[in-house]
């Protein structure tokens, strides 16, 4: 039977030991680990412009097609000093609507149109979902759409991430003929065919649905005014 | 003159080999112990995170069973299951922030099962049953072997549901085009985690009809 100060210096010594290589690990393993996530957001931003590639590829990519990363606020102004890329849409939602830092991704792709890659950041059944949505250079229709979540039923709400459910956003239009703003709509039972305005929504994900609807229409009306100014700032 | 031979015992004798070939047949912990299950059933859908989710089973068993055999006269007995948690704890999250690092697709797809190596019912099992009476290189031996005990499983669950379930194998499309122009379809029943259930139920089935020994008597 041990004492209980031997079980104290024990446990203190081996707590200490622990937190200490834990340390070395989690510090030195930190750059690489950070890389991954850039990496990652590079990828969503170049797969909402239908550019899918691989990790590896993507740096290189990036740098190619995306030719400009501003910030804008509400008013469609321009907002200096701010890095678009480091931008953290979680904070800048919570911030009062004049002050969110809103940034665009300008894609330059092959056919040498410039397309418009916005993000954007809701609320799903369990967690946060987030995507990017990019226009054409019409500054109403969907050119692409990439979605993501963190923890949604897979199966049902976790479909998001999916090309039958994402695919359907192409050429949607988010103005309507009088430019009034419409988002695009997640339809349970199913969008109309022909309807320029929604989409299908998931059978058995109907919150995750509504929260992505909600998500849209929250964040593309950010965007209201630089879409409606047709990319001029 | 007991003792002298006793200690010179080989790296690899008999025991020892013994000790790394049960787990993986005899004395499985997912098909015989039925332990970890829960993992299993979660982490198989893909062959690849089923193998990176195996080797990381066998790193951490092995070297918790390792580090606690070495320092098993040291451990007071009345706070043992802490000291244990944590030398798993630690290491855990180690290989979880090494697979964050160096392999990020795999660790997003493993998600949070890395982290519940952690509560995973081997690890302890091992660690009460085996490491603290036992000398560092069996018990080391006797983690690898646990390990890949889980691995085999999980391997063999991984790749009938990827390749059913997906017309894949780690991520190459192994089915032909022709296969599925002549009609065939994927199984997306091999998706979902029951099927991994059933599976892992065919896989003890055919194990007990082969060996004999392992049928409950009642």
């Amino acid at each position: 039977m041990h004492s209980n100060k031997y079980i104290l210096v024990y446990s203190t010594i081996m707590v200490v030991l622990v937190a200490v290589s834990l340390t070395f690990v989690a510090v030195g393993l930190k750059p690489m680990q950070d890389d991954n996530i850039r990496i990652e957001k590079m990828q969503n931003i170049l797969s909402s412009v239908r550019i899918i590639v691989p990790p590896k590829e993507a740096i290189a990519t990036y740098q190619k097609y995306i030719t400009e990363v501003m910030v804008i606020n509400k008013d469609g102004k321009k907002v200096d000093g701010v890095d678009g890329f480091t931008v953290d849409m979680a904070v800048e939602l919570k911030k009062p609507a004049g002050e969110q830092n809103l940034p665009v991704f300008i894609a330059t792709l092959d056919d040498g149109k410039k397309y418009s890659i916005v993000p954007v950041r809701g609320k799903g059944l369990w967690g946060p979902i987030w995507g990017y949505v990019s226009f054409t250079d019409d500054f109403n229709t969907i050119y692409g759409v990439t979605y993501d979540h963190k923890g949604e039923t897979p199966g049902l709400g976790a479909e998001i991430n999916t090309d039958w459910f994402e695919n359907p956003f192409q050429g949607k239009q988010v103005f309507d003929e009088q430019g009034g703003f419409t988002s695009v709509r997640v339809e349970k039972g199913g969008a109309k065919p022909g309807d320029i305005h929604a989409v299908d929504a998931i059978s058995g994900g109907t919150i995750t649905s509504k929260g992505l609807e909600e998500m849209l229409k929250n964040c593309l009306a950010n965007y209201e005014v630089y879409l409606k100014n047709k990319g001029t700032i | 003159m007991s003792n002298t031979i006793k200690e010179r015992e080989p790296l690899f004798s008999a025991k020892n080999i013994k000790l790394l070939k049960n787990p993986i047949n005899l004395d499985n912990p997912i098909s015989v112990q039925v332990l970890g299950i829960c993992s299993a059933l979660a982490v198989t859908v893909q062959l690849k995170p089923a193998i990176v989710m195996a080797l990381s089973v066998t790193i951490v068993t092995a070297f918790s069973n390792l580090i606690i055999s070495s320092v098993r006269n040291t451990i007071p007995s009345r706070i043992r299951i802490i000291v244990q948690l944590v030398v798993v704890a630690t290491l855990v999250i180690i290989v979880d922030q090494v697979l964050k690092a160096y392999m990020y697709d795999v660790s997003k797809k493993l998600s949070v099962f890395v982290g519940l190596i952690i509560t995973n019912c081997i690890l302890m099992g091992r660690l009460e049953a085996f490491a603290m009476a036992q000398k560092p290189w069996p018990s080391f031996l006797d983690g690898i072997g646990n390990g890949l005990g889980y691995g085999v499983i999980l391997i063999t669950v991984g790749f009938l549901r990827e390749l059913f379930g997906s017309g894949k194998l780690y991520g190459y499309s192994v089915i032909p085009e022709a296969a599925f122009k002549a009609g065939y379809v994927n199984n997306g029943m091999m998706i979902l985690p029951p099927m991994a259930l059933i599976l892992i139920g065919v896989i003890i089935w055919l194990q007990r009809s082969k060996n004999r020994e392992l049928i409950d008597k009642s």
